[in-house]
């Protein structure tokens, strides 16, 4: 299988004024085409850094990034992003703040047609009827519904999903779980998901990647069984908890609390 | 509700008046020490053509500076908006100036420019108002939060859309309470031009012929006059605010 993303022996440093701070050490991933991937790690390993790498906002020290089997030199239009602040612009509607990207990728196509596209998504994610609604109407759920329309309007190769869950509450959260999974079966992208939540990366991922701490390399890889057919009741089996039982050992060795066993 | 609304401000400025006159008419004030509400219609009259000329020299000097002032103050935020070494640069000199009384600037402009009284009260309008909207442009870019720059910025928009687009209208918020500033300030710069200038015009000047004379009912009606002009350009400024930010403000609950 094709991999969309491939992530080759990458390092990287920020330079601080204490000297260099590595945040990435060696870390290959590699997610093939329409596959979801979800990376979880100790807090501040990095994990915000592979985002931006993807994206080519940045460019890393050493390795390479490549989308499609080409090397990422800058930012491109095949990426959709959406982060945990939904950051929708207040003085556009919901139907033109999910627009915006399609006036960047697209300028020339008809406003009717963007429209068209905006409506159809944001009737998957349970919008109808909130277009012309502004964003401070909306409820947290809600604009992360629009931000993830926005994130894959202009049909991205890649979803880069930074958190975008984790300022909800956990009820919301589960919904929002569900729709992604709508998402992936109407549309074709390939998603990297930074998170925090253990239970959120089985749900959603079909392999789970476990950071070590700073300097980040990839710990331990979980492939996950179920693609977009899984439902909520499929957290609430042994299989799953033995799952979740395993990443959080993995946790607690990336945090550096528990001892590696053979 | 309604019928409230309007009876209760008028009730106190009806108070407030005839608190004035009472004031006047128990002290027995003559109109060279102190004029009475019921000596303004008459000083109104008397000027009515002068109030008129003068009011719009007033006006038409103070959005003159005003509009200077939105333009030199926006590309100067922008410029320290978006270079960190240019607003190292910048802001200690505008703090330095910002910190100078204006009151001491007007007679050296007026000196500078003697006679010319359209160009020198445009000045200081202009040089006083800049200012706040410098400073409050150059923060809302400043602090625009990197997730708004990169939704775009990973599509490989250009700064220039990314500014357009999000930058210049995420600031228009701050930007109107500058100008609500700005405005209020500029009006004051006109006015101590035009009462500082020698055969000045304008209200200030109107004004100043008043305190020669111990004309206070004419001192007053321009002070009054001074507050209308003062109101209305406020809420133009408040107008414009809601059609092109009005979405900053929320609805309540």
């Amino acid at each position: 299988m094709e991999n969309t993303v491939e992530i080759r022996h990458v390092t990287h440093a920020y330079r601080t004024p204490h000297g260099p701070l590595p945040v990435l050490n060696d870390l290959s991933l590699a997610i093939p085409t329409g596959a979801f991937c979800a990376v979880v790690g100790p807090s501040g390993c990095g994990k915000s850094t592979l985002t931006r790498l993807i994206a080519g906002l940045m460019k890393p020290d050493q390795g390479q990034v490549f989308l499609h089997g080409e090397p990422v030199r800058g930012p491109r239009n095949t990426v959709g992003m959406a982060f945990q602040n939904p950051v929708l612009l207040e003085w556009r509607s919901i139907l033109d703040n999910v627009i915006l990207p399609l006036e960047i990728v697209a300028p020339r196509m008809p406003r009717r047609d963007r429209e068209a596209r905006a409506r159809e998504l944001l009737a998957l994610v349970g919008l109808e009827g909130f277009e012309s609604k502004r964003p401070s109407e909306l409820s947290g759920g809600m604009r992360q519904r629009a931000s993830l329309c926005r994130a894959i309007v202009h049909k991205p190769e890649v979803l880069i999903l930074d958190e975008p869950f984790g300022a909800l509450d956990a009820f919301t959260r589960e919904d929002l779980w569900q729709t992604m999974h709508a998402l992936r079966r109407e549309e074709p992208f390939t998603t990297l998901l930074i998170t925090h939540d253990l239970r959120e990366s089985i749900f959603l991922a079909d392999e789970v990647v476990v950071l070590s701490g700073r300097p980040a390399t990839a710990q331990y890889r979980m492939q996950v069984p179920g693609g977009t057919g899984r439902v909520l009741d499929d957290l609430y089996t042994p299989d799953a908890a033995e799952r979740l039982n395993v990443l959080r050992h993995q946790i607690q060795i990336a945090q550096g609390r528990a001892e590696v066993h053979a | 509700m309604n019928i409230r609304k309007i009876a209760v401000p008028l009730v106190a400025i009806a108070l407030f008046l005839a608190f004035w006159e009472a004031l006047v008419w128990i002290n027995g004030w003559p109109r060279y020490k102190m004029a009475a509400p019921s000596d303004l219609p008459q000083a109104y009259w008397r000027f009515r053509w002068l109030f008129l000329e003068m009011g719009w020299q007033t006006l038409w000097r103070t959005v003159a500076g005003l509009i200077l002032a939105v333009i030199f103050g926006t590309a100067l935020g922008v410029v320290m908006g978006f270079s960190r070494t240019m607003r190292d640069a910048l802001y200690p000199l505008l703090v330095g100036f910002n910190a100078i009384p204006k009151a001491t600037v007007v007679p050296i402009i007026a000196l500078m420019f003697v006679g010319q009284h359209d160009f020198n009260t445009v000045l200081i309008a202009f040089l006083i108002s800049f200012f706040p909207i410098a400073v409050s442009v150059s923060i809302g870019l400043s602090t625009l939060e990197p997730e708004y720059r990169d939704i775009l910025r990973s599509l490989g928009a250009s700064k220039l859309t990314i500014f357009w687009k999000i930058a210049l209208p995420k600031t228009l918020p701050e930007f109107f309470g500058a100008l609500k500033v700005a405005v209020t300030l500029a009006f004051i710069g006109t006015n101590l031009m035009e009462i500082v200038s020698p055969h000045g015009r304008g209200l200030g000047a109107l004004f100043d012929s008043g305190r020669t004379n111990s004309d206070y009912p004419l001192m007053f009606a321009v002070l009054i006059a001074l507050a209308f002009l003062g109101i209305v350009l406020y809420y133009i400024v408040v107008a414009l605010e809601r059609i092109f930010a009005g979405w900053a403000d929320r609805a309540p609950g």
